[in-house]
């Protein structure tokens, strides 16, 4: 029989909040956290705006010690771990540090691991001092550097691991966990993605010129998923962490359940159909949603909202009509649809964590977020929904299932379906 | 330099990568940074390269090896500074 799924924990490190209040009241205001960035604009970027995380020195010295921050430069790491552990916390479960918790396992996803520190190594490396590099850079450039602090930290003795695929890394992370608990290797999953920030990373998007040029004055008003005048995406950065359990084991616990994840599904679409690595096959993309939809024993027509990935760039049309001919919607059954992004930018690897997270504060809160500027909706996506199903204002909504995709780079494809926990 | 001044360098070098506390400030020429100060073995490295910061000098491999003890890295380092 299959195993029931809930969330019992959730983390957040977003540039429009760091923990779950800040994120909360930040998504229910519409805040905007994304700001001028000065390092952009000193390198000539195209693009001058950002989303990034503020996190003073004191609060990374309540995450890591102080031998931990010695020679340490990876923000993914850093963003990763506050979320991570804010999530194990959250789930009312306690540190012990001379136990291993070998049913807990950590699936905690990322593009890039301590870009900043490895551009630190390259330097020495060059001036052929390889030797000055000390103990520092291996665990921090590694993909998996998130998950092996955390499993330190938090004693989490299951499968280690960290998983990558672009922009697709967070929900596929939270999938893996699912599928693991599923198999019965696992009682709970901590699962999340992270991604680095700054120019290094967000550079190579800068150079394809999908990222946003013309509101470099005017930050909050960059960011523009599904609006007429939007103009490419804000590069973001961040963690989100989203603790899974099996429902026997959080009732066990008496722990909080936000909601149930009921299931999902990852695909590609092997860059075929108008596919290729940077765009995606419109067939694969449908197919993930209804084979998501069908797996987690849902009608589609009992979708509350949908929370799109949704960039501002041009594809946003086609996402909007891939998800009502995959769900089969009309014009007028179309659920409220909104996009992060238009609040933080494209946290790229970190995009489906973070959006996950809003996900399910939705269903615990009953409310859907603002679509930040989009008072000017693109008038083909007007054609295919009514505009109310754009809200940008804050909506009080009886959210019961929330299905949430995220799409990257290599044509791969995530779909998540939410639900409300009934408690009895 | 004397040799307390020297330790007393050793000890400000040693101290960021210390787990046992106690055992620190205990510390003598007998102590084992691994055994006793329950310093993490990659940290190691670390500590002989901000040696090597501290008094300007460069601690070859072989040096770095024999590195265990407080007795033997005062030994590398005081043979480094005659060296310079």
């Amino acid at each position: 029989m299959r195993k029931r799924v809930v969330i019992t924990g959730l983390g957040v490190v977003s540039p429009n909040g760091v923990g779950l209040d800040a994120f909360t009241n930040a998504l229910k205001n519409g805040s905007s956290g994304i700001r001028h960035s000065k390092v952009l604009e000193e390198l000539q970027f195209s693009c001058q705006v950002a989303g990034e995380p503020i996190i003073s020195d004191l609060m990374k010295e309540e995450y890591l010690t102080r031998l931990q921050l010695r020679g340490f430069n990876s923000t993914g790491i850093l963003y990763g771990v506050i979320a991570g552990i804010d999530a194990f916390k959250d789930a009312g479960l306690k540190i012990n540090a001379d136990e291993v918790d070998w049913d807990m396992s950590i699936i905690f996803g990322a593009g890039t691991s301590g870009i900043d520190k490895f551009r630190e190594a390259i330097y020495k490396v060059d001036e052929k001092n390889v030797r000055r590099l000390g103990s520092s850079v291996a665990i921090q450039v590694m993909n998996s550097g998130v998950s092996a602090y955390l499993s330190g930290i938090l004693g989490a003795g299951g499968q280690v691991t960290t998983n990558s695929s672009a922009c697709t890394t967070g929900a596929e992370s939270i999938l893996m966990g699912y599928d693991l608990i599923q198999s019965g290797r696992a009682t709970k999953v901590l699962t999340g993605s992270t991604s680095d920030s700054g120019p290094y990373i967000w550079g190579g998007f800068d150079a394809m010129k999908v990222c946003a040029y013309k509101f470099n004055d005017q930050p909050e008003k960059a960011s523009r998923p599904m609006s007429e005048s939007a103009n490419g995406f804000v590069p973001g950065s961040g963690a989100g962490a989203l603790m899974l359990e099996t429902l026997d084991s959080a009732l066990e616990r008496g722990a909080t359940i936000y909601a149930e994840l009921l299931g999902g599904h990852v695909n590609c679409g092997a860059q075929r159909n108008g596919g290729s690595l940077t765009a995606p096959n419109n067939e694969a993309v449908q197919r993930c949603i209804k084979t998501a939809v069908k797996n987690a024993g849902i009608n589609a027509q009992d979708i509350s909202t949908i929370n799109g990935h949704l960039t501002a760039t041009k594809k946003d049309s086609i996402e909007v009509q891939n998800w009502k001919e995959a769900l089969e919607f009309t014009k007028d059954n179309f659920p409220p649809i909104n996009s992060l992004k238009s609040l933080v930018g494209h946290g790229l690897s970190a995009s489906g964590a973070l959006e996950s997270v809003a996900s399910v504060l939705q269903i615990k809160e009953q409310f859907v977020f603002p679509n930040a500027n989009c008072e000017d909706i693109h008038p083909d996506i007007e054609a295919m929904i009514n505009s109310t199903s754009v809200p940008t204002k804050m909506k009080e909504l009886d959210v019961d299932i929330v299905a949430k995709a995220s799409f990257g780079f290599g044509d791969v494809n995530g779909c998540l379906i939410f639900k409300r926990y009934n408690h009895s | 330099m004397s040799d307390t001044n020297l330790l007393e360098k050793l000890k400000t070098i040693v101290e960021p990568y210390v787990q046992n506390k106690e055992a620190f400030s205990t510390i003598s020429e007998e102590t084992d940074f691994i055994n006793d100060l329950k310093i993490n073995s990659a940290n190691l490295i670390d500590v002989a390269l901000d040696v090597e910061d501290e008094f300007d000098i460069m601690i070859e491999n072989d040096d770095m090896d024999k590195m265990l003890t407080v007795k033997s890295s005062l030994e590398v380092i005081e043979q480094k500074l005659a060296e310079k």
